[in-house]
């Protein structure tokens, strides 16, 4: 019994960041039509500053305990990245997806460098805080506060993003712009403005899920490539372009892994990519996909 | 130019009806270099010349489904890790030493994968079609990565020196590479390359690029949509499996990096470099890619932002590749478009 809820809140945990990162996916494919390859690297990018951000507020004397909202923070200031990139792939935007997906993977590769050049190629850690909140009783099993404390900020997150879209004018106009670019924009809408908003704010899932993840394990060059491929797990697995798709995803694809890692060590990554196949046979779309083209 | 870009379509039949007898010319041209190239070049650079060998015939398959039949597969890699393991077991668990043997199995054993694997992606296209790939290709990688007692985990397989034509080869290592396989080699790529010149200017061929231009209307007059994709896919991983065996002859290593959905994206990137609408673009592609990628990495250890930089700028400004952008410079200077 213990042993299970381990798994599920190790799981839950992993499945929250996850889905911070693969919803940023989801709303850059959703609008732009672009899969980016460098989501992880946005992830990557997000832990790396998390760390030094918290090291650098803990220096100027602020207490530990503060360095949950410093690292969201740190996530959105340096989720801005977002715009410069989204001005070089502005110009590609009415190409072949094959250009698209090569260019976030060139970006991929160049930010592979500036961790490298920035941080060191051995993996960092962030000493001292993860425990801060101390731990939590939770049926019979110590969890770690912080853990319980990101899966409610990624939950909040959700629903504060999708509030944003279904609710207010820009999320209307945001989606109106993923419906239909060139009748948007023949209504006044300024897409361009959109597209720049739009990718900032994926960009910033993938900067702040990063950062909340770093107290808990490493920073690595690794995390970037690993990672795109986990949320593209997750992404098939939901849909592409949607993001109740992009919940239930991470949560299958958090789930799975945890078992995995606790029944099958071998099987931790081949759980994940077995459960995508076997989607893609039973519901070729996703679980809640439109049709695939 | 955002026009011609955007213009694509016009512009490949005009270079097809131009470009196209030129193709295969450009192929044996590169390979009579190659040829002679052991008499000038050092070992160092006849050894860099054989990973070109073994990535030129992984993309004249890679080509076939992507600039052929419009199919981008973004888990290519797991062809190349499917061919250099095989060679890995063959060699040294099994204690089959023949080249011809390995190819062969080789073949089969990506016929068969790919056979599976295609049946289930040809259903997509366009960016489905990538990610599923891209997700088999990662399938396969942890498959290599966490099975520590079948393939050795990340520390890979040892690959021994083949026999080559039941013959074995005295020397060290350098003066077997560098002598008799690279001759082999190379003498693979250009039989390849014939072999899939032929492909691509028969019905077969026609077929592919019918589908690529409008599937719907190719089904229409009759093409089997999902057999000439499965075809493709096929073909496409044989020839990723001889190349991936040559590639693990050449480092004496399968590794699980082979499989690696980055590695997928650098074949992806060759084949863009050299312009993937032309026939022997992607070799030239990979001849260009593993040339700079060794110089780049001579000069400093951030090699991967400066081919990273070189991509971005590829993308947005040379989109129809090397072989593209000087076609389009000729065309210019006789006046002809």
């Amino acid at each position: 019994m213990t042993e299970l809820v381990d798994v599920v809140l190790g799981g839950t945990f992993h499945a929250a960041v996850l889905f911070l990162v693969a919803a940023g996916l989801q709303l850059v494919f959703g609008v732009q039509k672009i899969v980016n390859l460098a989501c992880g690297s946005f992830y990557a990018l997000g832990a790396y500053f998390g760390i030094t951000a918290v090291g650098l507020a803990i220096k100027l004397g602020m207490p530990p305990v503060l360095f949950l909202p410093v690292l969201v923070v740190a996530g959105l200031v340096i989720g801005l990245v977002g715009l410069p990139i989204e001005r070089v792939l502005r110009t590609i935007y009415r190409r072949d997806e094959s250009y698209q997906l090569l260019i976030t993977f060139g970006f991929l590769l160049m930010f592979q460098d500036v961790f490298r050049y920035l941080w060191g190629a051995t993996p960092r850690t962030m000493d001292n805080v993860y425990l801060a909140y101390g731990s939590a009783q939770f049926l019979g099993v110590r969890v770690p506060t912080y853990n319980l404390l990101v899966i409610a900020a990624s939950l909040a997150i959700a629903v504060g993003l999708g509030l944003f879209l279904e609710r207010t004018k820009i999320g209307r106009i945001v989606r109106a712009t993923a419906e239909n670019r060139d009748m948007a924009e023949g209504l006044g809408v300024n897409a361009s403005k959109i597209f720049a908003l739009v990718f900032t704010v994926g960009c910033m899932l993938g900067t702040v899920g990063g950062a909340l993840v770093v107290p808990s394990s490493a920073a690595s060059l690794d995390m970037a490539v690993e990672l795109v491929v986990e949320s593209f797990a997750v992404v098939v697995i939901g849909g592409l372009g949607s993001m109740r798709g992009a919940l239930v995803g991470a949560l299958v694809v958090g789930l799975m892994r945890a078992a995995a890692i606790s029944l099958v060590p071998e099987m931790e990554m081949l759980s994940v990519y077995l459960v995508v196949v076997l989607v893609l046979i039973v519901r070729p779309a996703g679980l809640f996909g439109k049709a695939a083209a | 130019m955002s026009n011609q870009s955007i213009d694509i379509g016009s512009e490949t039949v005009v270079r097809r009806t131009v470009l196209r007898p030129n193709g295969l010319r450009v192929l044996l041209g590169l390979t009579v270099i190659m040829a002679l190239l052991p008499f000038i070049a050092s070992p160092y650079v006849l050894l860099l010349m054989l990973p070109f060998i073994g990535y030129s015939i992984a993309l004249l398959g890679f080509n076939l489904l992507f600039g052929n039949t419009g199919l981008l597969s973004f888990g290519h890699a797991l062809f190349l890790g499917v061919g250099a393991y095989t060679a890995a077991a063959l060699t040294s668990k099994f204690g089959v030493l023949s080249f011809e043997l390995l190819l062969l199995v080789a073949t089969l054993m990506s016929a068969l994968v790919s056979l599976v694997v295609g049946a289930l992606c040809v259903r997509y296209t366009r960016i489905f079609f990538g990610m599923l790939t891209l997700a088999f290709g990662m399938l396969f990688h942890s498959f290599l990565f966490k099975f520590y007692y079948i393939t050795g985990g990340d520390q890979g397989m040892r690959v021994l020196r083949p026999l080559l034509l039941g013959m074995e080869w005295r020397g060290g290592k350098t003066a077997f590479l560098t002598g008799p396989f690279y001759y082999y080699a190379l003498l693979l790529f250009a039989l390849l390359g014939l072999v899939m010149w032929r492909i691509t200017q028969s019905p077969f061929g026609l077929h592919l690029r019918a589908i690529r231009e409008n599937a719907g209307k190719a089904a229409y007059v009759g093409v089997q949509i999902f057999r000439m994709r499965l075809a493709a896919f096929v073909i496409s991983a044989v020839y990723g499996g001889i190349g991936g065996t040559i590639l693990a002859v050449t480092t004496g290593l399968a590794d699980p990096e082979l499989a690696y959905w980055t590695h997928s994206g650098n074949l992806v990137f060759m084949a863009v470099l050299g312009g993937s609408g032309t026939f022997a673009g992607p070799a030239i592609g990979a001849l260009v890619f593993v040339v700079l990628q060794d110089f780049v990495m001579s000069i400093t250890q951030y090699w991967r932002f400066v081919m990273g930089a070189v991509l971005v700028l590829l993308v947005v400004f040379m989109p129809q590749g090397l072989s593209g952008t000087v076609e389009a410079l000729v065309n210019r200077r006789q006046g002809g478009r």
